[in-house]
Order: C-alpha cells, then sequence, then structure tokens
C-alpha cells in the first residue's frame, strides 16, 4: 500500500472540494437563474471535460501552463516555481476537469427550487445573504451533497489528465491511480490489488454516503 | 394626476414599454380592500411584484404611508426586505423544508427570537390553524396551505397586504370558505389590501374598489357597482362581461327638462343619464341584463311603457334558480339582447326559442360611452 500516494489522493480531493464546492454553489445557482443568449454555450464549455479524452485535456493544460507560455512563466514568477509537474498544477487540472461534476448537480438543484419560494424568502424579509442560508441551501443540499461526492470520488479516481500534468513524482503528483498502474507494471500484482480495494471502498463509501443523506432529506422533506 | 407620497396607504404609478408594456396607476387606503381584475398576461402580477419590489419598472413611483419604496427618477428603490409587505403567492410558495410554525417565524425577523415562536402560534390560531403547527406544507390540504401562507404574510405586521389569486389553487367548497374567511380578517385589519383576481364575482363580492387592468393599462377604477354597471369604454364594458352592447345616437329631450333619448333601430330609449354626451353624439351604449325586464305574458302591467322592445327567444337556458335568455331585438340576429329572469317565471311565461316576448330596457340602466366600431354581433 502506497501511503503517500493514498495521502497525496485524498489532499487533492480535499483542495478540489475546498475550491470548487464555493464556486459551484455560486456557478450553479448563477445558471440555475440567469438567462443570457451565450449561456448554452458556457454550459457547453463547463460539460466539456465529460466527454473530452482525459489526456486531451492533460495536453492543453502541460501546453497551456508549461514554462513556454506567458501563462506559465507568469504562473512560476508569482509562486516561484512551475505549475507544470507540482502539486499546484495537479490542483488547477483537478478543479477544471471537475467543473461539470460539481457545478451540474448544484445547477439542477437550484433550478428546482421555485422562483415563487425564493421570492416569498424576500418578502419575508430576508435579506438576500439569510434567504440563502435559510432557504435556498437548505433546499438545494441534496444537490450540493452529489456534488461533492461526485467531485471528491472522481478526484481519486482521476488518471489520464494528473498523469499528463502531474508525471508521477512520488509525495509530489503520484496519486493512487498512478500508483496502482505503477504496480500494476511492476507485476505487483498484490500491491495493485490492496490499493484498488482501498479505493473501491472510498468511493463506494462516499457514494452511499450521499445517497443516505439525500434519502433522509427527501423523506423529511 | 400623481398621488402624494405622503398619503395614507399606498399609491403606484408605473410606465414603460418593455418587457411588458405597463400605463398604470392605483391607490388604495388604509382599511381599504382593492381588486385588480384583467385577463391573464394583463400585467396584474407584474404590478403586484413591482409594490413589494421584486420587480422594477422602467419608470414608477411606489409610497405607502409616507414613505417612498420606489422613485425612478429619485433614484430611489428599496429591495424587497426593507419594503413592508406581506405578500400571499398564487402558488402559496410555502417553504416546503419547513414546518407550519417555522414558515410563519421565517417572516418574524424583526421580533426578538425568544417572541417568535408563540406569535407564530398565534397567528396560526388566527387562521384556524391550531394544532397543525409541526406539519410541513406537503402534509396541508390546499386550503390549509393557503391559511399558512396568509399567516405567514401577516407575521411581518404589514404595512401593505399582497393576495395573488389567493382562491385560484382550491376547490369550490374550499374557495367560498376561505372567502368568508378573508371578508371576516381584512375587517381587523386597518392597512391596504390589494387583491389579484380574474373573477369578477369574487371582486364584486370582496372588493371595495375595482380596478380593471388591460393589456398592462388600469382602464377604470371605482365601486364594483360603478365597474360592473357604468363601464367608462367598450374595451371595460367587454372586461367585465357585458355583453348587451350596442351603437347609438343621442337625441334631446323631447320636452324641456325631460328625458334625453336614444335613437336605437327603430326605437327611441329613455335615458337617465346622458353622461356628458350632448344631442347629436354617436355613442356605443350598455345595458347590464339585470336592468332588462321581462314583460309578463299573462298579465300586461303598466311597467311596460318603460323602453319596450320586442323579439324573437332565440335561446332559453335554465341555469337552476335563474334562467338565461338570449333575445335577437326585432328578430335581427345582430341584435341579441340578453337578460335572466327567475326560472320559474320563465316555465309560467312558457319562454322558449322561438317565442316572441317583450321588455322593457330600463332608463336608469341604460349606459352611454364613447362611440367606437363594435365590429359584428357582440352576443356571442
Amino acid at each position: 500500500m502506497d501511503w503517500a500516494a493514498l495521502g497525496l489522493s485524498l489532499k487533492l480531493a480535499a483542495w478540489t472540494l475546498a475550491i470548487l464546492m464555493p464556486l459551484g454553489v455560486v456557478v450553479g445557482r448563477w445558471l440555475a437563474w440567469r438567462r443570457f443568449a451565450a449561456k448554452p454555450l458556457l454550459e457547453a464549455a463547463l460539460a466539456l471535460p465529460l466527454v473530452l479524452p482525459p489526456t486531451v485535456l492533460g495536453y492543453y493544460l502541460l501546453v497551456a501552463l508549461g514554462g513556454a507560455t506567458p501563462l506559465g512563466q507568469a504562473y512560476e514568477r508569482l509562486t516561484g516555481h512551475p505549475a507544470v509537474f507540482t502539486f499546484d498544477g495537479l490542483l488547477i487540472a483537478s478543479v477544471l476537469f471537475n467543473l461539470p461534476f460539481a457545478i451540474q448537480p448544484m445547477q439542477r438543484a437550484f433550478e428546482a427550487i421555485p422562483r415563487e419560494v425564493r421570492l416569498a424568502a424576500y418578502c419575508c424579509g430576508m435579506t438576500p445573504l439569510q434567504a440563502f442560508g435559510r432557504i435556498e441551501f437548505p433546499l438545494a443540499w441534496p444537490g450540493i451533497l452529489s456534488a461533492a461526492v461526485l467531485t471528491f470520488a472522481h478526484t481519486l479516481g482521476e488518471f489520464g489528465v494528473v498523469l499528463m500534468v502531474g508525471g508521477a513524482i512520488p509525495g509530489e503528483t503520484k496519486t493512487i491511480a498512478i500508483a496502482i498502474y505503477d504496480r500494476v507494471q511492476a507485476f505487483d500484482s498484490a500491491g495493485a490489488g490492496v490499493m484498488s480495494l482501498a479505493l473501491l471502498a472510498l468511493s463506494m463509501g462516499a457514494i452511499t454516503v450521499s445517497y443516505f443523506a439525500t434519502r433522509r432529506i427527501g423523506h423529511d422533506g | 394626476m400623481m398621488a402624494e407620497a405622503s398619503s395614507p396607504g399606498l399609491t403606484l404609478q408605473v410606465r414603460q414599454r418593455a418587457p411588458i408594456p405597463l400605463e398604470a396607476q392605483l391607490e388604495c387606503a388604509p382599511g381599504e380592500l382593492v381588486a385588480l381584475v384583467g385577463p391573464s398576461g394583463s400585467g396584474k402580477t407584474t404590478l403586484l411584484r413591482t409594490i413589494a419590489g421584486l420587480l422594477r419598472p422602467a419608470e414608477g413611483r411606489v409610497s405607502c404611508n409616507g414613505q417612498l419604496w420606489l422613485d425612478t427618477e429619485k433614484k430611489v428603490d428599496w429591495p424587497p426586505f426593507r419594503r413592508s409587505v406581506g405578500y400571499v403567492f398564487q402558488s402559496y410558495a410555502l417553504f416546503p423544508h419547513l414546518s407550519a410554525l417555522d414558515n410563519v417565524k421565517a417572516a418574524l425577523g424583526h421580533l426578538p427570537a425568544a417572541q417568535r415562536d408563540a406569535r407564530a402560534a398565534q397567528l396560526l390560531a388566527r387562521l384556524h390553524l391550531a394544532g397543525l403547527e409541526a406539519h410541513r406544507p406537503a402534509q396541508l390540504s390546499g386550503g390549509q396551505q393557503q391559511r399558512v401562507a396568509v399567516a405567514r404574510a401577516l407575521a411581518r405586521d404589514p404595512a401593505v397586504l399582497l393576495l395573488d389569486e389567493p382562491f385560484s389553487a382550491v376547490d369550490q367548497v374550499t374557495r367560498g370558505k376561505l372567502q368568508r374567511e378573508l371578508a371576516r380578517l381584512r375587517v381587523s385589519l386597518n392597512i391596504p389590501v390589494l387583491m389579484v383576481t380574474h373573477d369578477l364575482d369574487e371582486a364584486r363580492m370582496l372588493a371595495d374598489r375595482i380596478v380593471i387592468l388591460h393589456h398592462g393599462n388600469t382602464l377604470q377604477a371605482g365601486t364594483p357597482e360603478e365597474v360592473l354597471t357604468r363601464p367608462r369604454s367598450v374595451n371595460v364594458a367587454r372586461l367585465v362581461q357585458l355583453t348587451n352592447l350596442f351603437e347609438g345616437v343621442l337625441q334631446a329631450p323631447p320636452e324641456a327638462g325631460g328625458r334625453h333619448r336614444l335613437a336605437w333601430l327603430d326605437y327611441s330609449l329613455e335615458v337617465d343619464d346622458p353622461g356628458g354626451f350632448v344631442p347629436g353624439d354617436k355613442v356605443c351604449w350598455v345595458i347590464p341584463p339585470q336592468h332588462v325586464i321581462l314583460h309578463q305574458r299573462v298579465r300586461p302591467s303598466r311597467g311596460e311603457r318603460e323602453n319596450p322592445v320586442a323579439g324573437v327567444v332565440r335561446e332559453c337556458t335554465p341555469l337552476g334558480e335563474t334562467t338565461s335568455v338570449t333575445l335577437l331585438v326585432n328578430d335581427d340576429r345582430r341584435y341579441p339582447l340578453e337578460l335572466s329572469v327567475p326560472s320559474h317565471v320563465a316555465r309560467r311565461n312558457h319562454l322558449a326559442a322561438g317565442e316572441r316576448i317583450g321588455v322593457s330596457l330600463l332608463a336608469g340602466g341604460i349606459h352611454l360611452m364613447p362611440w367606437e366600431p363594435l365590429g359584428g354581433p357582440t352576443g356571442e
């Protein structure tokens, strides 16, 4: 069992959640209730990671963030280290490829709140922030939870993008999914098996928790 | 006329071209119930939402008890949570994840937390919901949900109560009950109450005044009696479902001090109120069915001398206690005249399609309006 790889994967998942959850709530809520001409285009762009081969996304990120581009150079000037083949680069990639997994469930959840219910909150004297905290967030909670679970599980399992952007530097960018591949390449079937089982258990656990939680909320509502 | 911001009650003026054309103004005094009546899409809900601050018109002004809530000219626009509005939505818009009590408590943010439970329970009890405090909206009947919505709207101690089609989502029996409850409740409320409805009977029954709205324009405001029997225009007459709508020419009284006359077909009808028109004016006119009196066929009476008109019955439809009769004046399909008679009178007089009858058009019921082309038969 490669504990360093597992720890790195969990750290990556935690950071991805920390960035994507607030972002997803803001963007998902905004997309749910706004109409504008370019909305389908924006939605399509956000959904792209669902259909784009991970290696393609990884290739573009590698090129965009690499030391040869102004973006990569600016990043290196700002932080003192390059984006690619570091944890930072991995995190940027993880946030990008998880965008649809975080935003879509939240957008659906906010869309499901009737407009009049939202307006009623304002008419009850609530400020927009109070209306969000007391009405919108509790009603959208099942969707927000699914988004979190999907993002978490998907980060643990992502392989192609992570390999392209991060390489497989132990302790820096070698996640558990890559470690499994490594073990198989080294004919260490037992090691690969243990880690696969751990990943399977984690994913199953997360999904189960989300189903139980949303079912309980459904029954209460 | 622009009403003063300092006047008590609610005043509203709005004007815009898009997205929904609006040209409306209305006033509602404390303790008064005004019904906003109009067909779907006439802008009724838009006006309510403008008052609540949920929509902002291109140009407009809303003031309540001297407080200026909206003035696009002065760039005043209070957000909804600052406007003291109780709003009952058409769908009730209860918070589905909260109990009845918590729904009401959600609007009690202005009270100290320790008082909210008691106040919410008191409001629910006032709306006959004691015992249902812990129920979620999904566990309540339509009528109970409506009452929770009213309790929640009143919880803020609002300066104005806005009701958007509050009875449209319940069955007829519940509707009658809730209407009586509202009639009782409003007596104890000394605030302006604005109710949106497309149901003229509901407006007639509950409102002190009716405002007719069409394509975003407030066409007429007045007591139900005024608006429903003396419409300002052909358009209003049609909106309040007056179908006895005809054209005529006003004539001078035959003798000094006498009644004006209205030339219509080969009749010369007496008119109580020439309504500001002068002899020679081409007018449109209307007579509500209740001012059309059937001449008894078995027992003629003296009342038959008032504006007698004759024709053949086209339709005679019993609707329970009353029977709706359509008469073709002078046997002409272009001039259908509707009246309603008690069903027993219809039976006794052997009213049936094809029978010839005489009626009187009561001079006091004839109402004149500016002329405009009526465009074909109006009896359908």
